[in-house]
């Protein structure tokens, strides 16, 4: 049996890339798993860089959604979403069709080509 | 100058004047003030608090409500929430979701909304009393089965689906509050929470889980929970009292 999905993103949880990159989609026997969160605490919350094992290779990412209850009038999501960057921050897929909470646009400059490439806003 | 001394009676002598009959009117704010509704955060807990806190915190809770209108609804009814955003272009957010619960007491009141959006599940936590809500409408008012709906997390998502730019459901201004007595179906298990056992008294799910499944969980009913005389909250005069101040201090 698995254990139930992880509530915040830490070490080892599975997540969902929600990108349509060929990377995050293509089917693999192993579901993509957090290596590392880059966090004081090792626990990443939306708007934090953690990376990836995905298919074999190391990839980042960025947070835009989990299963964590955070502060009230921000939205909560049924999974842990993930969207696959680069190390620069350029995004890898071209097109997010799942909802992104407002709150990242308080960091509009490192993710603006993130939040350029969203269709839904929560 | 009168036209009753032309009425000419079956005598053929002057009839005396009758006076129309006077009109029936039905006083509509009558028949709604019989049906009182007091929303639950007004309620104090049980405890050995002051009641000036609670007092002091309803007058707060009726001026916010003098100003802004919080419309009567329940776990179970369609919402739509706007609320002021800095971060969301022309600054306000408008989420569509079914109330799935309600907590705290007070000023600090929430109520959770759910949806699904493009195949994700999304639940916000609004608090009624926050100033950056502008406005709430309600869509659809209903009661459901149930006051807490958490498992519709592990229902079908077409059971928690409503379209965003859904049109409100005209009601009349009639007595009763449909009640929906919607069976949902689940997805296979494992769910987050074991709602088949009776702790959570949930109505509102059809179960189709094995005879024996159903049996073994009401190993852990604890059927003397409701005769226990130390859980016993008896709201009712509490809810007079604090009826007749809100009413009073909302008419003003």
């Amino acid at each position: 049996s698995i254990t139930g999905a992880c509530r915040a993103i830490q070490k080892l949880t599975r997540v969902r890339v929600v990108d349509n990159s060929a990377l995050g989609n293509t089917p693999y026997h192993r579901p993509p798993k957090c290596i590392h969160v880059y966090n004081k605490t090792g626990v990443g919350k939306v708007g934090d860089t953690i990376l990836l094992a995905i298919k074999g290779e190391k990839k980042k990412a960025l947070i835009v959604g989990h299963k964590m209850p955070g502060p009230t009038m921000t939205p909560r999501f049924d999974s842990n979403n993930v969207v696959l960057i680069e190390d620069n921050g350029n995004p890898i897929g071209t097109r997010i069709k799942t909802p992104i909470p407002y709150i990242l646009r308080r960091r509009e400059g490192e993710f603006s080509k993130v939040l350029a490439i969203a269709c839904n806003f929560v | 100058f009168s036209s009753s001394g032309y009425r000419i009676n079956s005598d053929g002598k002057p009839a005396k004047f009758q006076p129309p009959p006077k009109p029936v009117i039905i006083d509509k704010q009558k028949q709604r003030e019989e049906r009182r509704f007091l929303s639950p955060e007004f309620i104090p807990p049980r405890g050995r608090t002051d009641p000036l806190k609670f007092y002091i915190e309803r007058k707060d809770m009726i001026q916010r409500r003098k100003v802004f209108n919080i419309p009567e609804f329940y776990v179970g009814s369609v919402l739509a929430v706007t609320t002021a955003d800095p971060y969301a272009n022309e600054k306000s957010n408008r989420f569509v979701g079914i109330c799935i619960q309600r907590g705290g007491k007070g000023l600090g009141a929430t109520f959770v909304l759910r949806n699904v959006i493009e195949d994700q599940g999304v639940e916000i936590c609004y608090e009624l009393y926050n100033p950056r809500i502008q406005a709430i409408e309600v869509l659809k008012l209903e009661k459901r089965l149930d006051d807490n709906l958490m498992y519709l997390r592990d229902a079908l998502p077409e059971y928690s689906t409503f379209d965003m730019n859904m049109k409100p459901v005209s009601r009349l201004d009639s007595e009763e509050i449909p009640v929906n007595k919607l069976q949902v179906r689940m997805k296979p298990k494992p769910w987050s929470k074991r709602w088949e056992r009776p702790k959570y008294n949930i109505k509102g799910i059809k179960f189709e889980l094995p005879e024996k499944k159903m049996k073994e969980a009401q190993k852990w009913s604890q059927p003397w929970l409701e005769f226990d005389m130390l859980r016993e909250y008896d709201t009712s005069k509490i809810e007079e009292k604090i009826w007749k101040e809100v009413s009073e201090a909302l008419q003003k």
